[in-house]
């Protein structure tokens, strides 16, 4: 067939593949004047209720609040406490510093592996405090914040990671794939995007049962070239299904850049217009944006007005995870450019304006958070750390397969007890 | 106290790296976050960062050092308020070992001593040592060379150089049309090769692992290896869909599956899952020049291993032929895949009890090389198969249908299976090694069907 056509195909245009590839590699000058940062406040701010396409405008155009004097401004300024401000920096303040200290604990050996969300704490503290207790998170494994802002124990996190005697996972799973039911907080799984139909079927449940609780998934901007998302929207929108998908765009899928899920040619937010759903696009490092826009899709999905696709524009401002090593494909200075800040910093900068924070209180904060930090590790080690003695018996591998332990896993968790007697005739026979 | 610095694991998987710089001294005040050292794995250049406050008692490993295990101490802090040359005294002849750098090299893995040879090999050829991971790049490369089809696709497999560095430097030498990178998406992805595939071009569709293959098992097992069968013979789907497979180390239940059993299922694939770097080279080429759809099922824990491999201007191995990689009398131990390492293993221990055991490494699981099992049975008798993957419908299954079949009368004694526990593989060290199989199982089995205890 090839060799049939030469001679007629030589006259023709060729077709030429595209590849994609990002504006800037190692060593690269990065200049970020090509994003269109507008200025905060200038957002119309549409009816909770409004029919979808209101907000189509709004899928390309960001969402912001805090301007650069520090003030908010505008209809989305969601006009919070200083008392909730506080609490929220101070939430933010504190993954940060437990990320500092469990990355530095993995490069000690006293766990296998972790992930930081550095640049993106506002992605899930704020949108987390924009919900109700009772409304289902279904997060991907960068979402550390929602289980702090939801006040679970640091020590529980703690003894997950260490996968110690402790552990509320029982030894199962890798370090930092929590599961914490009592927070309403899903069991987080390895796979990509897999919790968004999931998300959207616990919402599809919780309106046929005439609940009230809504559910609220987190993706990366990479994991929307799933299936699973694409399925996750359609079914929302043919169901009316009260979810929210909360997309973190941070530039970077490991190594693959943004536009390798599609953002060369169109945003995140932009993928509601084709499904018919309400979408935003919102400053991811400015908290009360990020807050206001949260609410709102809380609040639609609560009026049964619909599911919400939000798209939060941040920055991954470390290495994806402890075994990654960033340089090896991005410029060192696209954390130093960013146009939009650090969420912290922002925050921060926003009280001292309003005359609620000062510097020194923040210093004081910080140095209060590190302690705190550092007394939950030392409390989660007496239950022992990775590869040390303190783990989970034996026979417990054995357990929660079935709801019913069936014969042969009964004889083997038996042969377990009696291999460990055997082995250490004076110890713990667990 | 003093505070032993040890050589971190920057990866679930790393065992040992290369100590490049020592950014402190002895003597230097510390605190937390201060960057001690850079150490290099296969997979990056990672900062070692200080977790306590204190002096730098003494350096132990010097910078340059390669191959040092992962735990070995490499220096010794002192805490505040402690005399820090007091504080290197003690743990610095237990450690004094690994400061050399020939003395630190790692054990080396049981490697398969081939006394039957290849017959593919002429004798007399030249063995190079290479690892499995080297090998797999070159039998891509030289296919790359040979077939300007042949392309591979896959997330982070260019600018990356891969997940776990198999596809390192072919974005150099074929450049960004050849070696593509994907959007996160394996459904994606296996569909966009299929079709490639029926479009007339050669694709190698790279799994980061297999696990993020169950997405695209649609693709594989509905239309690559249906293909042929529903078009009449009219359009054939040549691609090859390869990454790791089975258990690694420490990534839990979701990523510590062996798909083995799961595709060798399937008429209409072929499977194969070696074990050396001769085995992954040869097999590899053989399955980008396959017409028929190969799902190629490597091991993350065999990547780092050296293994012998003949250079040979284009060494191609049969599919559907196993290899006997030990031979023996008096029990057959088939495997694949990192059970084979395991099967010689245990073979050694047997031999030292009086057992001379038989290994055979079965390298493609569909089709299966029958005929080799069935010969050596006819030799020993006695079968047992140590496989890393679940006993239910496994190929140890399989193999045990195969023996009940058309090797009764063989039999001295029932087939035995050695495989994982029937639970999804936990995370923690502890007992994901009881959930393992290892040698010492293999070696019970055997000395069970021999009726020696």
């Amino acid at each position: 067939m090839a060799e049939h056509d030469a001679a007629t195909r030589q006259n023709r245009p060729r077709l030429s593949l595209h590849v994609p590839e990002p504006l800037f590699r190692p060593g690269d000058k990065v200049d970020f004047t090509h994003l269109v940062i507008p200025h905060a406040g200038l957002q119309p701010r549409p009816d909770e209720s409004c029919h979808p396409r209101e907000t189509f405008a709004l899928c390309t155009d960001l969402v912001r609040v805090l301007d650069d004097d520090h003030q908010a401004q505008g209809p989305w300024n969601p006009r919070l406490a200083p008392d909730q401000l506080r609490r929220i920096l101070r939430e933010m303040a504190l993954i940060r510093a437990f990320d500092s200290r469990m990355y530095r604990l993995q490069r000690q050996g006293k766990t296998s592996f972790y992930l930081k969300c550095s640049g993106e704490e506002a992605t899930s503290i704020a949108a987390t405090h924009a919900l109700d207790f009772e409304d289902m998170i279904f997060p991907s494994y960068r979402q550390q914040g929602c289980l702090i802002a939801r006040g679970y124990p640091l020590v529980d996190m703690i003894n997950q990671i260490f996968s110690n005697r402790a552990d509320k996972l029982k030894g199962r799973q890798l370090p930092i794939l929590y599961s914490a039911k009592s927070v309403n907080f899903f069991t987080i799984s390895g796979n990509l995007a897999t919790q968004l139909p999931q998300a959207t079927g616990f919402a599809m449940a919780s309106a046929s049962r005439g609940d009230s609780k809504i559910a609220v998934g987190w993706v990366g901007e990479g994991s929307t070239a799933e299936g699973d998302f694409h399925s996750a929207l359609l079914f929302a929108a043919v169901y009316n299904a009260p979810v929210i998908f909360n997309i973190v765009n941070n530039q970077w899928a490991i190594s693959s850049f943004s536009g390798f899920a599609g953002a060369e040619r169109a945003t995140f937010a932009a993928r509601a217009i084709g499904y018919g759903i309400a979408g935003l696009r919102v400053d991811g490092n400015d908290v009360l944006a990020v807050y206001a826009a949260q609410r709102w899709a809380a609040d639609r999905a609560r009026a049964n007005a619909g599911p919400t696709l939000i798209e939060y524009f941040t920055f991954r401002a470390e290495g994806h995870s402890t075994s990654d090593d960033p340089t090896a494909y991005r410029s060192a200075q696209e954390g130093v450019e960013w146009p939009l800040g650090d969420p912290i910093a922002r925050l921060r900068d926003h009280l001292i304006a309003i005359g609620e924070w000062s510097i020194a209180q923040h210093e004081s904060m910080d140095g209060e958070l590190d302690e705190q930090v550092k007394t939950a590790t030392r409390e989660a080690e007496k239950n022992g750390i990775l590869g040390h003695g303190l783990h989970q018996p034996d026979r417990t591998m054995f357990e929660d397969v079935f709801e019913d332990q069936p014969w042969h896993l009964k004889e083997q968790a038996a042969q377990a007890v009696h291999e460990r007697r055997v082995k250490y005739p004076d110890g713990d026979t667990a | 106290m003093a505070i032993e610095l040890k050589m971190p694991a920057l990866s679930p998987t790393m065992e040992e790296g290369t100590l490049s710089r020592w950014l402190v001294k002895e003597g230097d005040q510390v605190s937390s976050g201060t960057v001690l050292a850079e150490i290099e794995t296969d997979k990056a250049t990672m900062e070692f960062e200080s977790i306590d406050e204190g002096t730098v008692g003494q350096i132990l490993v010097p910078e340059g050092t390669e191959n040092v295990k992962v735990g070995t101490i490499i220096a010794v802090l002192a805490a505040e308020g402690e005399d820090a040359s007091a504080a290197a005294a003690a743990p610095a002849a237990e450690a004094a070992p690994a400061a050399a750098p020939a003395a630190s090299s790692a054990p080396e893995r049981p490697r398969p001593v081939a006394k039957a040879s290849d017959p593919e090999v002429p004798a007399g050829t030249n063995m190079i040592k290479m690892t499995v991971r080297d090998a797999l790049r070159d039998a891509m490369a030289e296919e790359m060379r040979r077939d300007e089809r042949v392309f591979v696709i896959g997330e982070e497999v260019a600018e990356y150089q891969g997940a776990y560095k198999v596809t390192q430097g072919l974005l150099a030498e074929f450049g960004p049309k050849r070696v593509i990178d994907t959007p996160i998406t394996e459904y994606g992805f296996a569909g966009i090769g299929t079709g490639a595939a029926m479009g007339g071009l050669r694709p190698i569709v790279e799994f980061m692992t297999f696990n993020f293959a169950m997405q695209a098992i649609d693709h594989i097992i509905n239309s690559a290896a249906k293909t042929n069968y529903m078009s009449g013979g009219q359009m054939r789907c040549p691609i090859v869909f390869r990454g790791p497979n089975g258990a690694a180390s420490r990534v839990g239940a979701q990523h510590s599956q062996n798909y083995g059993p799961w595709f060798a299922n399937v008429p209409g694939l072929i499977v194969i899952a070696p074990y050396d770097s001769s085995d992954a080279k040869g097999l590899l080429k053989a399955a980008i020049r396959s017409e028929d759809p190969v799902v190629f099922l490597e091991n993350e824990l065999v990547y780092g291993r050296n293994f012998e491999v003949a250079q040979l201007d284009d060494h191609v191995l049969p599919i559907g032929k196993a290899r006997i990689m030990r031979e023996g009398s008096d029990v057959t131990i088939v495997s694949y895949s990192i059970g084979v390492g395991l099967a010689l293993e245990a073979a050694e221990t047997l031999a030292g009890e009086g057992i001379d055991a038989e290994v055979i490494d079965l390298r493609t699981l569909r089709p299966l090389d029958k005929d080799t099992v069935l010969a050596s049975l006819a030799k020993t008798n006695r079968l047992i198969i140590a496989e890393e993957g679940w006993p239910v419908c496994s190929i140890a299954s399989e193999i045990i249908a195969i023996c009940m079949e058309e090797g009764f009368d063989l039999l001295d004694a029932p087939v035995l299976r050695v495989c994982n526990e029937d639970v999804p593989l936990p995370y923690a060290a502890n007992l994901e090694a009881l959930a393992l199989i290892d040698a010492p199982r293999i070696v019970a089995a055997a000395k069970n069907v021999c009726y020696r205890d």
